[in-house]
């Protein structure tokens, strides 16, 4: 067991072609914030990529940003802020669910992980904003896709095809961003004490007013208590928020106020507890509870989610909270059961999407599928180009299985 | 047609035509198989007119059903097959193959489903872009991205190229608005990709099929976000008496965090062409004419407004005009709209290009433009996508000239040579087809095509659709599948440790 630590792209291209030629397997590795998630590897070693890392081009007028893929996401926030520039896909931070340090996680866990935030319902994921990279495949062949550019259609986005992929199908070694300014500032219209029924219901109306509603989550009763500090109190809470320049927010903001006078009892939040709300609600800080009772992550059509835990509730114990109208639920199983079979049958009823179990325990996930399973013909398509990329299987081998 | 090479087409295929007609016309009974010459025709060439080829037989499937039984049929019998929206590509995608089944996807013409509330619509490949906004317009809603043929071109043919427009610089491309696709492979298997819901369970596919040029895959159904459309639009319309105070204007808007719904910029050569034949009172005295186009709130569009017209007057505009009503709006747009057929006005044939470079480094590629221009001695016109960078230069020449459309194929790679030489691509969002299939070596290694070519391998291992396309040399996938790193070949002679 040995860690491999290497400095330069290089140097990563020698180990992968090495382990390649040995058939020996390889642990992906940036900070580590993720590696609870996946099922349990066992591999021979680990290819540590944290020292891989310094931003090599940060072009603002040009809206583009590449870092190595050991890089700090933090560092990397902390350069676009002092530009007045983001990630507009607001990346979420999976450590404090896990038990790890906050703030924690690299550009290339970034996009291996596809990461998210409430912004995705407008402004997309890590893979809406991945313009180019270098890779090195599990083959040990070094190669590059995409560019600098947004508007780019030159041959397959490989780039798109590593999100989402784990350290399964490369290694990355460089990624190349699209950046964004960043909003001159936001409020969050919170509507007080709706069921899960009335408020998706108000969230579907919000997002389909000229509003620009940029994210919508919804925290029942309790939930409502555990974000920013227990700013919202306990009572149910519909939030909508609103961002861009000062004039406009207030003007949405009013809109918004007209449209859903009736909806029940309105709350105005500022900038900067507004920041601190959705920040909570990306990093799922309501189930960030030192225990380790599963939580799923469940992606749906909007309409569907809270119906879904409306079912689900009749046959297990959950704690639920919604956020991109209600298509995204994170859920919480009280007695510690996954009920993997349960949740996944209901979600096909419901529409379909995909459950992953984000924090569970080794046991659990080395026996039940973390990742939805697909159906049989695009698990072989899926599985005819994992063969291409890497077909000894030594790249994160079984994380996704 | 100039020297293309195409894939050889295969004589058994050809010597067995009239058995493969009669079988297709079982698969897909009535009206949905033509093989007739002259009915073949309207076939022959997609929006790439230079390059012409009647296919083997024309086959309009109608049923899901349908398209996987002509794929499983055309596999088992090694047939090839190119797939074909409306037949609007600028890049030769749907350019029929002599020995291939040209699969045309018209007949998928319904909307399947429109949810409002949840911003949400499937419909069937061959409905048109257009035809997605039409259909939910009486309810305030539009699909964003608008390719200048949006009316005609297919949502289907928009995943495969990935298009664009005018307003994806706010808004995204195709990739960034379509949620799901249901396809089916060229073994016949229909798979479904995303849907409703966000993002993929495993590796993202539909981001992959999304600009595959049809190579992977017949798309037979596609969900789609809808947008809520904004209350207003207003445009401003500045000219610069040099493209770089132009080009810097774009930098400085950008640089204020300001994202405008659209920011397009013209030359002098497309200004005059779109004011002769359009007279939208463009001025005839700037180098570089810039239209920036806000959208939003009226709030925030008059904010914005006095912005941007604060910028432009700091980067030395010598006219700036603001549209006061919607009849001003759309004439500013109508000279850059026309900006193609006012081109094709004055000069007997034009070549559309679709570079996309680093902003920064738009007065250099045009003073490149111009040297070139001269070298070849043809005309080029520029108009241009400024927010993100894409070029679309017009280069001018006569057909009837023996030897000028080569003269004009020249010129345009020497053109995307340059866009890549300064860091950026040889396509925006045309797509590679087989116009640029032959360049894309100036932008990938061969092992960087090779990678391209695995993902080709797994979703169609003998190269039967849509061959002669996008990859300048399609290796036989065995061939790819060796390692080309073997046991004992790499000289470790210790586990490296870094």
């Amino acid at each position: 067991m040995t860690t491999f630590t290497p400095l330069t792209p290089a140097e990563v291209l020698s180990t992968v072609a090495w382990a390649a030629a040995e058939e020996t397997s390889l642990e992906i590795l940036g900070h580590g914030s993720k590696r609870g998630i996946g099922r349990p590897l066992q591999t021979e070693h680990t290819l540590d990529l944290s020292k891989l890392s310094g931003v090599t081009l940060y072009e603002p007028a040009e809206l583009v940003l590449s870092a190595k893929a050991g890089t700090p996401l933090a560092d990397i926030e902390r350069l676009l802020a002092d530009n007045g520039q983001q990630f507009a896909f607001e990346p979420m931070d999976y450590g404090p669910l896990l038990g790890g340090e906050p703030g924690k996680g690299t550009i290339g866990g970034v996009l291996g992980a596809n990461l998210s935030g409430p912004r995705r319902l407008k402004a997309g994921a890590a893979r809406d904003h991945i313009l180019g990279i270098n890779v090195v495949s599990g083959r040990g062949e070094a190669f590059k896709s995409g560019g600098r550019v947004v508007k780019n259609v030159t041959g397959y986005d490989l780039s798109k095809l590593m999100a989402n992929s784990w350290g399964t199908l490369a290694v990355f070694t460089d990624l190349t961003f699209k950046v964004l300014p960043a909003a001159e500032t936001e409020v969050t219209l919170a509507v007080r004490g709706l069921l899960d029924d009335a408020a998706c219901a108000a969230m579907a109306l919000a997002l389909g007013s000229s509003a620009e509603v940029s994210s919508a989550a919804h925290l029942p009763e309790r939930i409502a208590a555990r974000v920013a500090g227990g700013a919202l109190g306990t009572e149910a809470a519909t939030l909508l928020r609103v961002e861009g320049f000062g004039p406009s927010v207030d003007y949405r903001i009013a809109a918004l106020k007209t449209l859903l006078g009736k909806a029940g009892p309105l709350d105005e939040i500022t900038s900067e507890t507004s920041k601190a709300i959705w920040r909570d609600i990306r990093d799922i800080r309501p189930f960030a509870d030192g225990s380790g009772k599963p939580v799923w992550r469940v992606s749906m059509t909007p309409a569907q989610g809270h119906q879904m835990v409306l079912t689900l509730r009749m046959q297990a114990a959950v704690s639920a909270f919604y956020d991109w109208q209600g298509g995204l639920v994170w859920l919480r199983m009280e007695e510690g059961d996954p009920e993997a079979a349960l949740l996944r049958g209901l979600l096909r009823k419901h529409g379909g999407g995909h459950a992953t179990l984000v924090r569970a325990a080794p046991a659990h996930r080395a026996a039940l599928p973390v990742f939805e399973p697909q159906a049989p013909a695009l698990a072989a398509l899926s599985q005819r180009l994992k063969q291409e990329f890497d077909p000894k299987n030594i790249l994160n081998p079984g994380r996704m299985a | 047609m100039s020297g293309l090479a195409m894939p050889k087409p295969d004589a058994e295929t050809l010597r067995r035509r009239s058995e493969i007609v009669a079988d297709m016309r079982i698969i897909v009974p009535g009206e949905g198989v033509v093989d007739a010459a002259n009915e073949m025709r309207a076939f022959e060439s997609d929006g790439l007119t230079a390059y012409r080829q009647l296919p083997l037989v024309v086959v309009l499937p109608e049923t899901v059903a349908q398209v996987s039984r002509v794929l499983k049929y055309c596999v088992d019998r090694n047939i090839r097959v190119v797939p074909r929206g409306s037949g609007t590509s600028l890049s030769g995608g749907a350019l029929p193959l002599e020995d291939a089944v040209l699969l045309v996807m018209s007949r998928f013409n319904r909307i399947l489903e429109i949810d409002f509330p949840d911003r949400i619509v499937v419909a069937q490949p061959g409905v048109t872009n257009l035809g997605i906004t039409s259909a939910v317009e009486q309810e305030g809603f539009y699909y964003a991205p608008d390719p200048s043929s949006q009316i005609a071109c297919s949502i289907g043919g928009n995943v495969a190229e990935n298009s664009g427009g005018v307003h994806c610089l706010k808004y995204g491309l195709t990739a960034n608005n379509v949620l799901g696709i249901e396809m089916v492979l060229m073994n016949g298997e229909v798979v479904r990709l995303g849907g409703g819901h966000l993002d993929a369970e495993g590796y993202d596919l539909l981001g992959v099929m999304t600009g595959s040029e049809g190579l992977l895959g017949v798309v037979t159904e596609v969900t789609v976000r809808i947008l809520k459309k904004p209350e207003t639009a207003r445009a401003l319309l500045i000219g610069f008496p040099t493209s770089e105070q132009g080009g810097q204007c774009v930098a400085d808007i950008i640089g204020a965090g300001i994202i405008p719904g659209g920011m397009e910029m013209m030359d002098r050569p497309a200004i005059h062409a779109a004011e002769d034949f359009v007279h939208a009172g463009y001025p005839l005295d700037v180098e570089a004419l810039l239209i920036v186009e806000l959208d939003g709130p009226g709030v925030e569009v008059d904010h914005l407004i006095t912005a941007v017209e604060a910028i432009a007057i700091a980067n030395g505009s010598t006219t700036c005009r603001i549209s006061q009503s919607e009849q001003e709006r759309l004439s500013f747009w109508a000279g850059r709209k026309a900006a193609f057929p006012a081109v094709g006005r004055v000069s007997p044939d034009y070549y559309c290009m679709d570079g996309t470079i680093p902003r920064k480094e738009l007065p250099r590629v045009l003073a490149g433009m111009r040297e070139l221009s001269e070298k070849y001695g043809l005309g080029v016109a520029n108009v241009f996508h400024a927010g993100d960078g894409n070029l679309h230069p017009l280069i001018l020449y006569d057909a009837n000239v023996p030897g000028e459309l080569d003269k004009a194929e020249s010129f345009g790679a020497d053109i995307l040579r340059l866009c890549v030489k300064v860091g950026g691509v040889l396509t925006g969002e045309h797509g590679v087809g087989v116009e640029k299939r032959d360049l894309m070596p100036e932008m990938f290694n061969q092992v960087d095509l090779d990678q391209q070519m695995r993902v080709k391998c797994a979703f169609d291992p003998n190269h039967l659709l849509n061959p002669g396309k996008v990859f300048p040399q399609l290796r036989r996938c065995a061939e790819l599948g060796r390692m080309h790193v073997h046991r004992g070949q790499v000289a470790f002679p210790d586990i490296p440790r870094f």
